[in-house]
């Protein structure tokens, strides 16, 4: 398969917040996203906006840096958010239950170039990048099997701003 | 606690990158730490940024055994002295966490002796009653690890969270800043001495939340502003200056500093609200290693005259005397747990009060 690509700009970081209520509406327990992006990029914003869109009870989303993995039950099912910054490769992913997990909730992974080969073929993969403008980002969805195409319409649907 | 007897408490903790194991004496209500062991990965920092984690539970079970025997070795006691054993249950990693409770289960059947799941979050809480013998209640800072909280301390089993965090914890902006810097880690005494020859002034770097009422922190929108402050030099200039380096560390520190500091302040003001009085402060955690930081809260207050507490680091850092004297808290209350102990990876403290929402958190849920 080769590799598709969707890419928008949110302005400011309520923009990018709509943009993970809306992704909230389109994905479900075993869909993996791969957050990519530099520190400050945005990817745990991004995670904890969704995650807390997700419940009646809002809970506390603290970044996964030092527990590498936070598990939530949400409207949607089963959420993991994993950090595999501090990991050394596939090994550890197996021995955390990422694997596991990735067939049954919905998983969120930054830093997921430690996967190597584990990533999921149908994995969607979200690229934050700040931009010039003060807060504005790009945000890059690429992927390379799965109906990704069609699945992230409503994210594009129209201007959130 | 006004028992005459003295009371051995055996403490286990792994839910985080070390493993630990401690036996604390307990009399009349004062304690005595006995041992004190800690197998850390402190030295294995590698060059990711941060401490290589250790996720394997077998890994954790292996040196716990190694632990409780040096405990024991060390305290010149025998299990069957024990009065109880203690455990973190939660929160943390699960591989290690589960490996901790496994151990202290098969001790506990082993030698007929009671089982006390502790929290890892009260353990942090109530170690200044452990090192300075202080009285209920206390306003507690607690900065470790990924957390980053006030709690207003009422009692061995009372905690309510005052504010915290609602993003990245202190720890964590360290430590992004160093890896942002190629300072090595961990981040937090790099940063340190750097900002030691640095100029606060140079970088004005934002202090979040601080124009919004109420004791939230957040600090991950330093990491952004710091990334800009980097790129204009590197367009400016074509790379960075080692003054520049000194400069952004002493810049980002005040800035933690004054959020630190002024929210502590609303912290001890909210206290006082409910208790008619400004409590002691204690910190507890990474954040009282940084000299900085703590001379900044001890002025506080000063200024306030409020009692300061920092306990010493190798009692703020993860270890297993806190979980053995948090343990014979409990006991002492009549709390023991059966051998229906679970491991909890998330075990909020404080479950009455509503969640810390994103700054993003927008709409009808907000």
């Amino acid at each position: 398969m080769t590799l598709q690509k969707r890419t928008l700009i949110t302005p400011s970081p309520a923009a990018t917040a709509e943009v993970a209520m809306r992704l909230a509406s389109l994905l479900k327990p075993s869909d993996v996203v791969l957050l990519e992006g530099g520190i400050g990029a945005g990817k745990s914003f991004l995670t904890r906006t969704l995650i807390q869109h997700c419940q009646d009870h809002p809970e506390d989303v603290p970044s996964p840096t030092f527990t590498l993995v936070q598990e939530y039950e949400t409207n949607i099912g089963p959420v993991w958010h994993t950090d595999l910054y501090r990991l050394y490769g596939p090994d550890e992913v197996i021995e955390l239950g990422l694997i596991d997990a990735f067939e049954e909730a919905l998983c969120f992974v930054e830093w997921p170039d430690r996967l190597n080969d584990l990533a999921p073929k149908d994995a969607l993969t979200i690229t934050l990048t700040p931009l010039q403008a003060e807060d504005s980002r790009s945000i890059e969805f690429t992927w390379t099997a799965g109906a990704w195409a069609s699945r992230l319409d409503p994210v594009f649907q129209d201007q959130w701003i | 606690m006004q028992s005459a007897t003295r009371h051995l408490f055996l403490g286990l903790e792994s839910s985080c990158d070390d493993t630990a194991a401690a036996v604390v004496a307990i009399q009349d209500g004062t304690p005595e730490i006995l041992s004190n062991v800690v197998m850390g990965q402190s030295a294995l920092h590698a060059e990711f940024g941060g401490v290589v984690p250790e996720i394997a539970a077998r890994a954790h079970a292996e040196r716990i055994d190694i632990c409780v025997t040096q405990a024991m070795q060390d305290a010149d006691i025998e299990l069957e002295q024990i009065t109880a054993i203690g455990v973190t249950a939660g929160p943390g990693l699960i591989g290690g966490v589960v490996a901790g409770v496994m151990c202290a289960k098969g001790l506990s059947m082993a030698t007929g002796k009671p089982l006390v799941g502790v929290n890892h979050l009260a353990g942090h809480a109530l170690t200044p009653r452990l090192t300075d013998g202080i009285s209920f209640p206390y306003l507690l800072l607690l900065v470790s690890g990924g957390h980053c909280q006030f709690l207003l301390v009422k009692s061995a089993t009372e905690f309510s969270r005052i504010g915290g965090t609602i993003d990245d914890a202190p720890g964590e902006a360290f430590d992004k800043t160093a890896r942002l810097l190629g300072l090595s880690q961990p981040g937090g005494p790099a940063v340190e001495q750097r900002a030691k020859s640095g100029d606060t002034k140079r970088f004005r770097l934002p202090r979040p939340l601080l124009d919004r009422p109420g004791c939230d922190m957040s600090f991950s929108g330093l990491k952004t502003a710091l990334l800009r402050t980097l790129d204009s030099l590197v367009n400016d200039q074509g790379g960075l200056f080692q003054s520049d380096i000194d400069d952004i560390c002493a810049g980002f520190q005040a800035a933690v500093g004054d959020v630190l500091v002024e929210k502590t302040n609303r912290a001890l003001d909210e206290c006082a609200k409910q208790l008619s009085y400004a409590p002691t402060l204690a910190v507890a955690g990474g954040v009282a290693a940084n000299a900085y930081l703590g001379d900044r809260l001890k002025d506080l207050c000063a200024s306030r005259n409020i009692q300061f507490i920092a306990p010493p680091l190798r009692l703020c850092t993860d270890n297993a005397a806190m979980i053995a004297y948090a343990a014979g808290e409990l006991y002492h209350l009549g709390i023991t747990h059966g051998m229906d102990l679970s491991a909890r990876p998330r075990w909020p403290l404080d479950t009455a009060q509503p969640a810390l929402l994103g700054s993003g958190k927008k709409g009808a849920k907000a």
